[in-house]
């Protein structure tokens, strides 16, 4: 019974080793095929930012030294724009898992008609650029914007004057982008939830709250963390946002890397910023990698 | 079933309503209004006009849209393959080779698009490889940045398909390449496909690389839209914005319809 039952799985393994060993033997030959893309990878991508380091310790009169570095982090541009990035990152990413929790606990647990259209279109706006956001808000809320042309007509005075220009707006329009690379991974999360679980709990007697608590918070957790990790990442990157709604005192490191490499051509002091900006990312990268593989987020949804 | 209650519930999707369409339906429709407006300064438009679209899509604007057109499909062209050659070959390859490979193309995600741009300009302004000052620079720039997607999507690919339909067509006789291109490409259309689209959006929206390196000659759409709305020209902005965002769906869609009649092929055979 048993030499039956064992007979098929060896013939297929008899069929697959050849294959297998060849595949074990090519061994020095496969590591090959892997070098075209990462040369490829090496000299467009890290000899770039390998220069851009050391670029940053080589200044404008060609004199290797510290003293470009020393400048920019004594500058009180830099300490502004890095207090400015920090700030808004942080309230972004707190907005986006508060609302996008919120959206996706609705449209998963108090489904209404059209809540699939809904879901769509939270899709779409992954794909669309960010500016997009950004441009739509000085029609929205700019001085002459519909919000303040509104207020104005029903006699309230013009409330918005010069809230496009804040941080707040900023952190607005991040929030509105980035909150559906929270909902995504929170989408699926809520999917593998068991209904019945939510019904039993509330036979119970445990009120929406509770349920939400002790029922839904522990199986969000991971996507959570995982999706607000990202969008972390992301908003402390985001250029198209903050360039585009161009607020004067609104300037973050992203910006001032513009300002400096591609405004006025001081490209020392732009590889200082981009140095840090790197390494502030890079940190929350390792942070962000370490969550996704601790969590399996992979599976929630998110690529990247 | 969270909230039981009849009154209860209508209280919840007040409340999604109430945060749902300020937060993204406002901002889309806004775009959509602007790009008709003839002159607003109340709060509808008082005019309609379609001189924007018109505009949008003459001229240098009508430039710039040729040059993100053929910008995202060679940029993305570029990460596809490669991204695509070095997920496969990661797959075979020794652990520590793996890992290097994935850290490596995992990467760019966590750099700043600004910075990319800042790289190629310092890398690439003098030295043997002069591309500043050229259409490529623009196109580096987007294929390292949108290689990485490329790279984690047929990853992922990678992971869902049976890699034993492979070692069953090598033990059948068939050549390495004639097993990559019959049995291991085939297999990953649809994620190869998906990578394209996300890299083609991406690439099409991109700004922030751009901005840093793009030559005068080589102006992609969302630069063009910058330079309009840094002049005030909003309204103009906004439909050179909506072209955009269509002429993206249309890449989209053909690629879609690429992608439907080579599986009709494949099931006809």
């Amino acid at each position: 019974m048993s030499a039956t039952l064992t007979e098929p799985t060896s013939a297929a393994e008899s069929i697959l080793a050849p294959a297998r060993a060849s595949k074990a033997r090519g061994g020095a030959s496969r590591a090959l095929w892997v070098l075209p893309p990462l040369v490829l990878a090496a000299g467009f991508f890290l000899y770039p930012l390998a220069l851009v380091v050391k670029q940053s310790f080589v200044d404008k009169n060609e004199r290797v030294g510290l003293d470009v570095w020393r400048d920019v982090l004594n500058s009180p541009s830099f300490g502004d724009a890095l207090w400015n990035t920090v700030k808004i990152a942080v309230l972004s990413t707190l907005g986006c898992l508060v609302v996008g929790f919120f959206l996706a606990l609705v449209l998963s647990f108090v489904p209404f008609p059209g809540a699939r259209a809904v879901g769509r279109i939270v899709d779409t706006v992954l794909a669309f650029p960010s500016f997009l956001i950004a441009l739509a808000f000085t029609f929205l809320y700019g001085t002459a914007g519909v919000v303040n042309a509104a207020a104005d007509k029903l006699g309230l005075g013009e409330p918005l004057v010069g809230f496009l220009y804040s941080p707040w707006c900023v952190v607005l329009a991040e929030i509105t982008f980035y909150t559906p690379f929270v909902m995504r991974p929170l989408l699926a999360a809520f999917a593998l939830v068991p209904r019945d679980r939510l019904d039993v709990a509330a036979s119970l007697g445990a009120g929406p709250l509770r349920v939400i608590g002790q029922v839904l918070l522990p199986e969000a957790w991971p996507a959570l963390a995982a999706g607000g990790s990202l969008t972390l990442l992301l908003t402390l990157n985001e250029f198209g946002i903050v360039l585009f709604i161009g607020a004067k005192d609104v300037t973050t490191l992203p910006m001032l890397v513009h300002a400096k490499g591609a405004v006025t051509f001081d490209y020392p002091g732009a590889c200082v910023v981009a140095v840090v900006e790197v390494a502030l990312s890079l940190t929350l990268y390792a942070v962000y990698r370490f969550v996704f593989s601790r969590t399996g987020a992979g599976r929630a949804g998110l690529v990247a | 079933m969270l909230v039981w209650s009849r009154s209860g519930r209508a209280l919840v999707w007040a409340l999604f309503a109430l945060v749902f369409a300020p937060l993204v339906l406002a901002p889309l429709a806004i775009l959509g209004i602007a790009a008709f407006a003839g002159d607003w300064n109340s709060v509808l438009p008082a005019s309609w006009t379609s001189e924007n679209i018109r505009e949008a899509t003459a001229g240098t604007n009508h430039d710039s849209l040729v040059v993100s057109i053929e910008t995202a499909l060679g940029a993305s062209l570029i990460a596809i393959v490669v991204g695509t050659w070095a997920a496969i070959a990661a797959r075979t390859a020794p652990r520590w080779l793996r890992r290097l490979t994935d850290a490596v193309f995992h990467l760019p995600v966590a750099v700043p698009s600004v910075v990319v741009g800042l790289g190629m300009l310092v890398a690439f302004s003098d030295g043997p490889i002069l591309l500043n000052g050229t259409k490529w620079i623009v196109i580096a720039a987007h294929a390292v940045l949108v290689v990485t997607f490329a790279y984690s999507t047929v990853s992922a690919g990678l992971d869902r398909t049976d890699a034993a339909f492979a070692d069953v067509a090598a033990s059948l006789g068939a050549s390495a390449a004639r097993v990559l291109l019959r049995v291991r490409l085939p297999m990953l259309l649809p994620s190869i496909t998906a990578a394209a689209s996300l890299a083609i959006a991406l690439s099409m929206g991109e700004v922030g690389a751009t901005i840093m390196v793009y030559p005068a000659e080589w102006r992609t759409l969302p630069v063009s839209v910058f330079t309009l709305t840094d002049r005030g020209k909003v309204l103009l902005g906004s439909a050179v914005t909506v072209v955009l965002l269509v002429a993206t769906l249309v890449v989209l869609t053909i690629v879609g319809l690429l992608k439907g009649r080579v599986e009709e092929r494949k099931r006809r055979r």
